[in-house]
């Protein structure tokens, strides 16, 4: 059943990937469970890594603590390793430095509406980036700002670079805070639910848009989402998050395929198909628990249709199949139970 | 799936407008905010033309025109020493408008950085402004300025500081509050993001986006402010004689309420018309400002 679950050093090793994450644990001051356990991740150049979840499974929580944006004093980073191409971190004593943020990792956010400083300009705020990272003159930062708006899609560039935030629609700010992302060309670009916010058409140019830009600079891609059409249209690699854990993660075919975690199965089955109309949508029964009453062990097993008492013993994370690792007891299910088709 | 992207560039012309623009315009639209900037505007205009309107010097005595009710030779009558109401009434307007903003340019000055400082890093450094700050705003402020204007000494210059330091601690807690407001904001996530450093977050995210209610607070202080230099003038304690004041005119007219009215009426109307028009000002500034409102 279980092979051995890479470790710490093995993922570290793994030669091909431009980001790793190994073994990233933290709680916030005061509570008694981890929002973040033993989260592995990786991204090879090129690639999108899709980070799914519901609400609270401390995808967002992982985001910022990759971009070392999480509050020092609340956030206790008890574990975790992080590497960019060579450089290389423990997140216990360091945080990424600024210098390496919008530069060589950059970061778009869930809501275009806010994440743009009202008091300024459109040109200036990307022209800020540029600066602060690439130094030059402010007219050449302005250049290249103009150039990124021309990049990703956004007409007259020249004269929106004029304007502020308030005068740009909800897509058109994603956009801006998509050239603002990349300005710098960097090598992993986080997107924490870039489309979340906006409507179903803008949804997909912003998808789109950053499949472009991927193919276009090779460039690394977390994207956090909830949103599993998302994750089928833009994905190449998927790890599931329950808890602050990740439960299951491979190819973004063979997890959707051929999912084997009783959760991800789960949201499989929640989700509406085309092939199967009228048929009722199964649901996961119950609520994810709050992070203090978060099981001990396998913390799905609460509302786990195959839990027994074996899953108080918390299950690592394995391959099943090359590049496919599951982290239950019971995985490959097949294995163990019937499961109707 | 890019053809589809000019139709939701066509902006919404209603936000065309510059942030700027819109304030301006909806203060335009604000009767009272135009009256009490009227208010404003004509006693800032007396005050700068003092020296060159034909007005008699306001320290010059005429033992022959002692407490005469207003006349042809003088327009808002005499005072006890046959000084001219009028005059030291117009030289009066710049001393009071000179210690409003000056009193406040001292409290904005020292209280905004470290509202800022405070509510941005929070913790010990919060903790030690928060509590000088609550101490200072434990005393009434009057009480507070005629304390330290005391302790300082009589003079103009030492009122204005006295009024200053007592206004600091309105605007340290105001941006304080602003800022813990703004910090949670996405944008300064995203400045933190683009691997901004602090004292850029600090001048560029969220000083500008708390400068709003600072404005409005200022212009009210402003007219605390007046009241607070005419009540320190009134005690002796701001502006000295010879030098006109509002305050120091009404301490010698209540000596003659019944013989001559005029010697208190003129100041205190013009004491209430100002502090009116730094009311209604504000008030108009607050509306227009008021971004639930845009």
């Amino acid at each position: 059943m279980a092979i051995a679950a890479p470790t710490a050093g093995q993922e570290l090793a793994s030669e091909d990937a431009l980001f790793v994450m190994s073994d990233l644990t933290l709680r916030f001051k005061g509570q008694k469970n981890d929002v973040v356990q033993g989260v592995n991740l990786r991204v090879r150049r090129g690639e999108v890594l899709c980070v799914v979840g519901e609400s609270g499974c401390g995808k967002s929580v992982t985001s910022m603590a990759i971009m070392g944006l999480l509050p020092p004093n609340s956030a206790q980073i008890s574990s975790g390793k992080m590497r960019i191409s060579s450089d290389e971190w423990d997140l216990v004593t360091d945080r990424l430095p600024a210098e390496l943020r919008g530069n060589k990792i950059a970061m778009i956010f869930q809501e275009p509406m806010t994440s743009l400083n009202p008091a300024f300009r459109i040109g200036n705020q990307i022209a800020e980036v540029v600066q602060r990272h690439q130094g030059g003159t402010r007219a050449a930062s302005l250049d290249r700002a103009e150039e990124m708006l021309q990049r990703v899609g956004i007409a007259n560039p020249g004269q929106r670079l004029r304007e502020y935030p308030h005068q740009l629609s909800g897509g058109m700010r994603q956009r801006v805070m998509i050239a603002m992302a990349l300005a710098n060309e960097p090598q992993i670009l986080i997107a924490d639910e870039p489309t979340t916010a906006l409507d179903v058409t803008i949804q997909a140019q912003i998808l789109d848009l950053i499949a472009d830009l991927r193919d276009e600079t090779g460039m690394g891609t977390i994207m956090i989402t909830h949103d599993l059409g998302v994750v089928a249209e833009i994905a190449d690699t998927v790890a599931v998050m329950y808890g602050g854990q990740v439960v299951e993660q491979g190819p973004v075919e063979e997890v959707f395929r051929n999912p084997q975690h009783p959760y991800t199965i789960g949201l499989m089955s929640a989700m509406p198909r085309l092939d199967k109309p009228g048929e009722r949508l199964a649901i996961v029964p119950g609520t994810v628990p709050t992070i203090s009453n978060m099981p001990d062990g396998c913390r799905f097993r609460t509302r786990c249709a195959f839990a027994t008492s074996y899953c108080s013993k918390r299950p690592s994370l394995s391959d099943i199949a090359p590049d496919h690792s599951v982290a239950c007891h019971y995985a490959p299910l097949e294995a163990h139970v019937r499961v109707s088709a | 799936m890019r053809d589809a992207a000019p139709t939701e560039l066509t902006s919404d012309p209603v936000l065309t407008a510059k942030p700027e623009n819109r304030v301006w315009k909806k203060l335009r639209a604000h009767r009272s905010a135009l009256l009490g900037g009227s208010l404003v505007i004509f006693f800032v205009l007396i005050a700068l033309a003092a020296p060159i309107l034909p007005i008699p010097d306001p320290a010059a005595t005429d033992w022959g025109a002692v407490r005469k009710a207003p006349s042809w030779a003088h327009w808002m009558g005499t005072d006890e020493i046959g000084r001219d109401v009028m005059a030291r009434m117009i030289w009066g307007a710049q001393a009071s408008l000179l210690a409003g903003v000056v009193s406040v340019g001292i409290a904005v000055i020292a209280g905004v950085p470290l509202g800022l400082v405070a509510g941005y890093f929070g913790g010990w450094t919060d903790a030690v402004i928060s509590r000088c700050t609550e101490a200072l705003l434990a005393a009434p402020f009057l009480i507070l300025a005629i304390a330290l204007a005391a302790f300082l000494g009589p003079s103009l210059t030492n009122a204005m500081i006295a009024i200053g330091i007592s206004a600091t601690p309105i605007f340290i807690r105001l941006t304080r509050g602003q800022v813990i407001n703004i910090k949670s904001e996405d944008y300064v996530d995203s400045a933190r993001a683009i691997g901004l450093p602090t004292h850029r977050i600090l001048s560029r995210y969220i000083l500008p986006n708390v400068l709003p209610p600072i404005l409005v607070q200022a212009t009210l202080t402003i007219a605390t402010a007046i009241i607070a230099e005419a009540s320190l003038s009134f005690l002796g304690l701001g502006q000295q004689p010879p030098a006109p004041s509002w305050g120091s005119m009404l301490n010698t007219a209540k000596n003659f309420l019944n013989q001559a009215p005029w010697m208190a009426m003129w100041p205190g109307l013009s004491i209430f018309l100002v502090v009116l028009g730094f009311n209604l000002l504000g008030d108009g500034l607050r509306d227009a400002l008021d971004p639930r409102e845009h």
